[in-house]
Parts: structure tokens; sequence; C-alpha cells
């Protein structure tokens, strides 16, 4: 140690040493020490990448557009991940299918966030009957299968659907009832976790603060608790996200998701268990970009599990 | 007073490889303790005494933690080259602990007897009955009425001073002739501290052991101890028989912290005399005293070179630059 | 004390917690009796300390007499307010003139928010200052008057250390000109050192803004140092009330004695010397507190009487309040 120390003089004792330091650097800080999680953030960003950015290359109409003549045709230069029974690009329909699959898991994990916040915050906040009344309904959905909720309210609101259009896309409306059945059948886990959350915290001695200084409750639930509730939810929303495509994926791959044309990585595998052998190419490269994206979306929550942990004070 | 020395650490040092830089836990530390001897720690959280003991008795898990150098002869043997199947051996035999959060220290879900009886199993070789017999006389001892019975409940089922008493009953179960206190008292309340005190006193004396008791609270050891040492960022900074620190600090910490105590004994005069500033960084490597930045003495020489601990009276230590007594440089 | 009117009054406020059992149906099997009818009265400008041990009712007091618990019976009077009846906006009143300092610097602050926001929040609920810019500039003056710098104003809680965090909790309480401070422990969880930069911290507030305190404390020495009066409690009710010095040097109950002799004393010849009334056993539980004076099961001077009659409060010498039948 060469360097020589800061004359003692000049050391106001009650000034911070340290430079500034944001909450959202530390949890970089921390985020970045985690290599998976960075793998997985540059994959994540390549399917992004991949799903939009394709778009400017292939049209929508080509991805729709069958040739039964070119049907069943191997990878080529024409078509790099060959074509399916009807003839269709599979490289152009995973471009827009990753869109859809990405678009049902965002929104799903939307309504899933909206209902699981409300019911978590206003059971763990307030406790008593309403806790009670709202636990018991939660803990009723969560005691049936959401796979067997899922196939049963996809077969439930699969009636005629009109076609939407979202973005300037057009595409069947099946999807949105998806988004919904996901959304619907996803939130108690999210609503447990929420209520923890607000029972720990509102026994801080911040929010006894809050109190006597009078502020009201709803600032109290949404300034004081519910943004130091924020870690936890934003994990469960990163990995609702990946949980919602597998999710479309199952459905679809059931026929009950949704519908051709429009394209999802799910239902593009719903034709292919017919050519496992034969047509390796049909379920290969939807297959292999669901399994990215999940194990992506995974190793970010696994990274911002602890990046966002309140209770580590340290980088 | 046997002069006999059970226990002696030389040039200790200690540090945590942290994501954030090393940690200067344990800075070079030197002391000892005598057989039957109560040695008391006195220092700040963070100062380091906890973690000088834990590195004796190598319970800091490495890593993070790291023993950079040092000694620890314990009986002619040094604890830090020993094996492990010695250390354990020595570990709960010959040296027990106890800490400040007895709660933490006991298993939930085992009963108190089962926890008393098995160091005596393990340690001393008894049978099942002599086992009880022996975990019964241990709890009376330690002023546990109702022992027998009381061998079969939970940890839950005693106040935080009964399970204080069952942690010291359990430290003394092999009768070690070193007990390290780790601030046994601070989770509890006056009354209740008064009560272990005068327990602890009374089974060191009874047993012969020697005890080092760390604590925060210059009042605790005041009348138990026989030396206290007083740590600061990981470093020795005085070192006396009780009296003489108390009458006569000669480090200005000691000193400062002495005065910024209030009595209860004592009508109030004036406001208390605080200590500006805060306990350094530790992730700093300690460069000049580390108590500098918050002394009132501070020369020149303070910023640039640490004292060592320097005789300053017969068996009184000190580590500061200047004579507190009159400010002049010595 | 004067004759001015006090600035805070309590009678007989009583704070109890049901123990319910059932998940669905809640039955109530017991209760807890936190605080069970305390009364004093506080004059401007006076700090009272309230001391006992842990369990002893002591935070629930404090906690209830500022509204944060809805109290079971009693009444509460700050600064002409009467606290048990408020409700909306003479309610915003008490919460303004009545402020709290807390235990634990590390949760009394919200970690997600800054300095300025944490400082300014009282102003803004309040509607004292309603521009950002001049609260900001209030914010800044406070932490100046606090000890802090005030270029610090946007850092976080997680930046400081334990009696910095200490310090923008005081700068908080006092954001909206509060006339009463509740101090529920305010150094206890701080390391010596710093402990009396607080403490003193506290006593020049409290001179230049002419500040009434109530401190509820376990540590004997300081309330000593800090406090003009003391109250005592033990499970739940005040034993012991009085000048500091006259309760410090003349303590009547067989509890205050026993607490005083327990303190600790920073010197080794005076410590060996002393006799201590050492208590047997541990403080009952508040769900069924012992019969008749509830200390008698530990007393070390109990008559027969006391395991029946419930002592009543006397004045044994002018402002020295004892509950004991042992004195006369």
């Amino acid at each position: 140690m060469t360097q020589p120390p800061p004359p003692i003089a000049s050391l106001n004792l009650d000034e911070l040493a340290t430079p500034p330091l944001s909450l959202a650097k530390m949890a970089w800080l921390r985020f970045r020490r985690h290599k998976m999680a960075l793998v997985g953030m540059v994959i994540l960003a390549f399917l992004v990448l991949y799903c939009i950015g394709g778009a400017l290359i292939y049209s929508e109409k080509y991805a729709n557009f069958n040739e039964t003549s070119i049907h069943l045709q191997p990878p080529s230069l024409a078509h790099p991940f060959g074509t399916d029974t009807i003839g269709r690009d599979i490289l152009a329909r995973t471009i827009y299918g990753g869109q859809i699959s990405l678009m049902i898991g965002l929104t799903a994990v939307l309504l899933e966030l909206t209902i699981g916040i409300v019911v978590g915050a206003l059971s763990g906040y307030f406790g008593g009957w309403l806790d009670n009344l709202l636990m018991r309904f939660t803990e009723a959905i969560l005691i049936i299968p959401q796979i067997f909720l899922l196939l049963v309210m996809a077969k439930f609101f699969a009636g005629d659907i009109p076609d939407i259009s979202f973005l300037g896309r057009e595409f069947s409306g099946s999807v949105v009832v998806i988004v919904v059945i996901i959304g619907l059948t996803s939130w108690p886990y999210l609503a447990r976790i929420v209520r923890a959350e607000f029972l720990s915290i509102k026994e801080n001695e911040f929010i006894l603060a809050a109190r006597a200084i009078g502020t009201p409750t709803s600032e109290i639930i949404f300034l004081h608790i519910l943004p130091n509730s924020i870690a936890p939810i934003v994990v469960s929303a990163t990995l609702g996200i990946a949980n919602a495509i597998t999710l479309e994926a199952y459905i679809s791959f059931l026929g009950l998701g949704v519908r051709p044309p429009t394209a999802t990585w799910g239902n593009m595998l719903e034709g292919a268990y017919n050519y496992i052998e034969s047509a390796y190419w049909m379920w290969l490269f939807p297959g292999l970009l669901i399994l990215l994206i999940v194990l992506a979306i995974n190793f970010i929550g696994d990274g911002l599990r602890d990046a966002l942990d309140p209770r580590s004070r340290t980088v | 007073m046997e002069t006999h020395k059970l226990i002696e650490v030389k040039d200790l040092e200690t540090q945590f490889h942290t994501p954030e830089g090393i940690v200067y836990a344990v800075n070079g530390i030197s002391f000892f303790v005598h057989e039957g001897e109560t040695l008391a720690v006195v220092g700040e959280s963070g100062c380091g005494k906890s973690v000088t003991m834990l590195s004796f008795l190598r319970l800091i898990p490495t890593p993070p933690g790291e023993i950079v150098s040092g000694q620890a002869l314990y009986r002619e043997k040094d604890l830090l080259r020993i094996s492990e199947d010695e250390m354990e051996h020595i570990r709960g035999k010959e040296i027990a602990m106890i800490f400040q959060d007895p709660m933490t220290s006991l298993n939930p879900v085992l009963t108190i007897g089962r926890q008393i009886t098995e160091p005596l199993h393990t340690h001393l070789g008894l049978n099942k009955a002599e086992a009880r017999d022996r975990a019964i006389k241990l709890l009376l001892d330690v002023g546990i009425p109702d022992a027998a019975r009381r061998l079969n409940d939970y940890p839950h089922q005693f106040s935080g001073g009964m399970r204080q008493r069952v942690m010291i009953a359990m430290a003394l179960a092999c009768a070690p002739s070193l007990l390290i206190a780790d601030e046994p008292t601070t989770a509890l309340d006056v009354t209740i501290q008064a009560q272990i005190i005068e327990l602890v006193a009374h089974i060191r004396q009874h047993m012969n052991m020697a005890v080092i008791w760390i604590t925060h609270d210059l009042g605790v050891v005041a009348g138990m101890a026989d030396r206290v040492m007083v740590m600061y960022a990981g470093f020795v900074v005085e070192e006396a028989h009780v009296e003489e620190l108390y009458d006569n600090p000669r480090h200005p910490y000691t000193h400062a912290l002495l005065s910024a105590l209030p009595r209860v004994d004592r009508r109030r005069d004036s406001r208390l005399k605080s200590i500006p500033g805060a306990p350094p960084n530790l992730l700093v490597k300690p460069h000049g005293c580390p108590f500098a930045p918050r002394c009132e003495h501070t020369i020149e020489r303070c910023g640039n070179e640490n004292p060592p601990l320097q005789k300053v009276a017969p068996e009184h230590f000190a580590a500061c630059w200047v004579d507190v007594r009159t400010g002049a440089p010595k | 004390m004067s004759t001015e009117t006090p600035l805070v009054q309590v009678t007989d406020l009583k704070k109890h917690f049901p123990i319910t059992k059932g998940i669905v149906i809640q039955r109530q099997v017991g209760t807890v009796r936190a605080v069970d009818g305390i009364s004093f009265s506080i004059a401007r400008g006076e700090t009272l300390g309230l001391v006992g041990e842990s369990g002893c009712g002591k935070t629930t007091a404090g906690r209830t007499l500022l509204g944060l618990y809805p109290s079971t019976a009693g009444q509460v009077d700050i600064d002409g307010h009467d606290l048990t009846h408020a409700r909306g906006k003479s309610m915003m009143e008490i919460r303004r003139k009545a402020q709290m300092i807390f235990q634990d610097p590390y949760a009394s602050l919200n970690p997600r928010w800054t300095v300025n926001a944490i400082v300014s929040e009282p102003m803004r609920v309040h509607h004292l200052i309603n521009n950002e810019k001049d609260r900001q500039e209030r914010v800044k003056e406070l932490l100046t008057l606090v000890g802090l710098s005030a270029r610090l104003v946007n850092r976080f809680p997680h930046e400081f250390s334990g009696g910095q965090r200490q310090r923008i909790g005081i700068a908080r309480a006092l954001a909206s000109n509060p006339r009463f401070i509740v101090c529920d422990e305010p150094i206890s969880a701080l390391d010596v050192s710093i402990q009396a930069q607080v403490v003193n911290l506290l006593e020049e507030l409290q001179d230049r803004l002419n500040l009434t305190y109530l401190f509820v404390a376990h540590d004997l020495s300081m309330v000593r140092h800090i406090c003009d009066r003391v109250a005592v409690m033990y499970l739940g009710i005040i034993v012991e009330m009085g000048e500091r010095d006259e309760v410090y040097e003349h303590p009547l109950h067989p509890y205050t004695k026993a607490l005083l002799s327990a303190v600790p004393i920073p010197d080794p010849r005076k410590e060996r010397a002393r006799q201590r009334v050492i208590l047997t056993g541990d403080v009952p539980s508040p769900i069924n507190p012992p019969s008749g004076c509830r200390f008698h099961p530990r007393c070390p001077v109990a008559l027969e009487k006391c395991k029946t009659e419930t002592p009543v409060m006397k004045e044994a010498a002018p402002g020295h309040f004892v509950e004991c039948h042992a004195v006369k």
C-alpha cells in the first residue's frame, strides 16, 4: 500500500465516503455476477431480435402461404428450416409464431400480475375475514390441476371467434382466449407470494412510521409496501412468461390452442408428432426455440432473484 | 492467582474474502488467559472480538474466511496446526462456548435432555442413565428448578434467561477449562443479566475455569473480570487489569468510551461526551492508527503509523502515540 | 410541576390484545393485558422516561398513546386533542403534533425511498409545503439540523450507518414541527460510541425546539441521564413514578430497587462492593397476571395481603408515587 491516506483533518465524519449508489445500479452490479443470467439475457435479446428483425425479411403473407407441391421439404437454401405438411416455410413461421408466443407470454403475465397483486395485497394488508375469503378462494383454484382447467376452458370458449388485428397484424382471436385462460389460471401462486410479502413487510417499523405520520392507507400499500415486494413479483413474473409460453405450447400441441393459419411455436408442433422420424425439421426448430426461450428466462429469473433481494445490503 | 498461561494467541490475523473486497476483521492480535482467570474482551460491533475467538476455535467458515497467520497455543498445542479430530476433542470438551442468542444455538425440535446428554455420550462415554443423572445435576447447578421434569421440554418452553442457563449447563457438561461467553447477556433484561453474571462467577470459582467474556458493555464486566482487553477495528488498543483500566485508561478510545457512558449511580452533571464519527470501514486496509479519525488527541504521526501495543505501566498496555493524560506525544 | 396544563395527559389507558383461535370462524380464547391501566402526564418541554423489562408493555403503551393501536379503554389527551375519539381531521392534527422515533434504524426507513422522500413524507401528507422544490430545501435544513450533510438528500438508507440512519429517522419525526415525540428505545440498537451522539442530539433538539419527550427504554443509566421524571412499568402497570433523582436515590417499590441494583456500574470497586437484589424467576405472562399485587410472586418482601389485595397508587413523597402495600 503505497498510496498515502487522505489527511485526517479534511475527513468530515458525517459525510459518506462512498459515491452515490442507486438501488438500480446496485441491482445491476449483483445481476452482473450471475454469468448464466447474462447468457440468458443475450439469448433472449437474440430471440426478440429474431422475431422482430425477421419480419423485415419475410412477410406474414409468405409465412402463411401454402404450396402443397413443396410440402415436407427438408432444409435447403430456399427454405432454411424446411417446409411443413402443406408447404409453408418453417423459418418464416417461427418468426411470426415467435411474435405471438412472446405476446401471449407477456400479456398473460400482465393479467396474472393484475389479479395476483390485487388479491395478494388486499389479503395480506387487511387480513381478517377478507384474507380468509380470498385465500380460501385462491386455494380452491390451486387444488385443481392447471392443465385440466386450461383444457376445459379452452374447449368451453372454443366457439366462433372472429379474427382481430393488433399492432398491424391480423390473427386468430383464439390468441386472446389463450391469454385469458392462462392468465386466469396462473395468478394463485403469485397472489400467495404477494400476500406473504405484504404480511412480513407490513410489520416493519417504517410502516408504523408511515402510520404515525398519518400517511393514507392507499399510499402505505402502493408507495411503501408494493415497491418493497417488487423483487419476488418481478422474479415470478419473469418465470411466468416462460410458463405461459410453455402452457400455450401444451394446449396448442393438443389442438386446443391458437388456430392456424396464425402460427405460434406451440401450434407448429401440433402436426409434427406424426413426423418425428420422417421430418425432424418440423419439430426441431420450433421445439428448439421454445427450449431456448424458457431456459433463457429461467436463467434471468435466477439472476434477478439475487439482484433484487432487498434484504441484501451489499453489492 | 496462578500464573500459568492456559491459552496464548499470537499475531492472529483473520480476513474475509467478499465480493466487495477483503474484510480486514482481525489484524494481528495477541493475548493470553491464565488458568482460572476471567478476561473481558470489550469492543463495538465489527471490532473483531467474536471473530478472534471463532478463529482460534477454527469455527470460521472457510471460504470466505481465512486465518492468514498466527498461533493459538492451548496447553502447548497450537490449535491452528492440530488435526481436525484433535480439535473436535478440545472444542466442547476443554473449551466451551456460549452465544448471545440461545434460541439459535439450541435445536428447536429436540428436547433439552437429548441436547445436554449428547456431549456426555460422545465426550465422556457415559451410558444413558448416567448421562441423564449428570444432566439433571447440571441443570440444578445452573439454577433450573424441577430439572428432572424439564429435561423432556423443548427449547421454546423455556424463557430467554432459562435458555441461556441451559446453554451454560451444556457448556459445562464436560467441565471445560475455558469458557468463551460471546455477549451472553446482551439479549436479556438487566435483572436476568444479573442472575446470569452471578451464575457464571459462581461456577468459575467453583470449577476453577477460565472465562473469556465478550461484551460491548463496559459496565457488565467491571465487577467480574480480572483483566480487560479493549478492541477497535480488529486491533487490541488497550489491555490492563480491570481496576487499572477503569481508573487510568490510557488509550483515547477507552477513555472516550468510559466518558460516554451515563451512570446509574450518579446525578447528571452535563451532556455526555460523545465520540464523533463511526467505526471505520474494514474493507479498507488499515493505514495509521484506526482510531485517529475520531480521536481528539490526533497528531501527525497517527495518520501514517499504527502505534504498537506498548507497556505504559506495569501490566498495562496501550496502543497510542500520545499520552492521553497530557495530550503530548510520548 | 408547574400549574400550566400538561401537554400530554394519559388517564387509565388500557390496551388488551385478544388471543383468537380458529381458521374460518375466530373465537377469542384469552386476552393479553399488555397495558392495563396507566395514568401519567407530561409537562411541556419535559422528558418522561418509561422503563421496564421486555414484555412489560412499555412499547405498546407508547404506540397506543399515539393511536397506532386502538386503545381498549382510557383517555389520552395531547395538546388539547382527545385522541381516543379523534377521527379524520382532528386525528391528522394529532399526527402532525405527535411523532415517533423508532428502535431499529434498519427497519424504520423504507429501503426503496431516498432520504428526500423519507424526510419530506410528513410535509407532503400534511400539506405543510406543497411545492416539491421548497420541500427539498426544508429537507436539507432538517438534515443539517440533525448533523448530516445536506448533500445526502438523494441517497438511499442502505448507504448510511446505523447512527446516521437514526438521525434520518429523527429528521423525519421533526419534519411536521411536532410538539411531542415518543422515543421508542431510540438508542438500544446503536453501538456504544454512537449512543451518546444520538442522546446529545435529542437533548439539543429539545432545547432548541421546545420538544416534549416520552422516552421508552430499558437502559436505566441512560434514562437517568436524559429524563426529568421516570415511570417504572411492570406487567402492564406503572408501579412507581417520580422525579428522576428522587426515584434513583430513594426507590420505594421493591421492583424498582431490584431493577436499579441490577444495572451494572462501570466501576470495578463499586461494582464488587454492591449488594444486589437478585430477583428469582422470570416476568410472568401478561395473559394471566398474578392476583393482588402483580409483583408478589417475585417480591422479596411480599406480605400475605399482597397475594389478594391490589395495592393502590399513593404519593409517598411530594411527586413520588408508588403502588405497594409495604410502603406506608
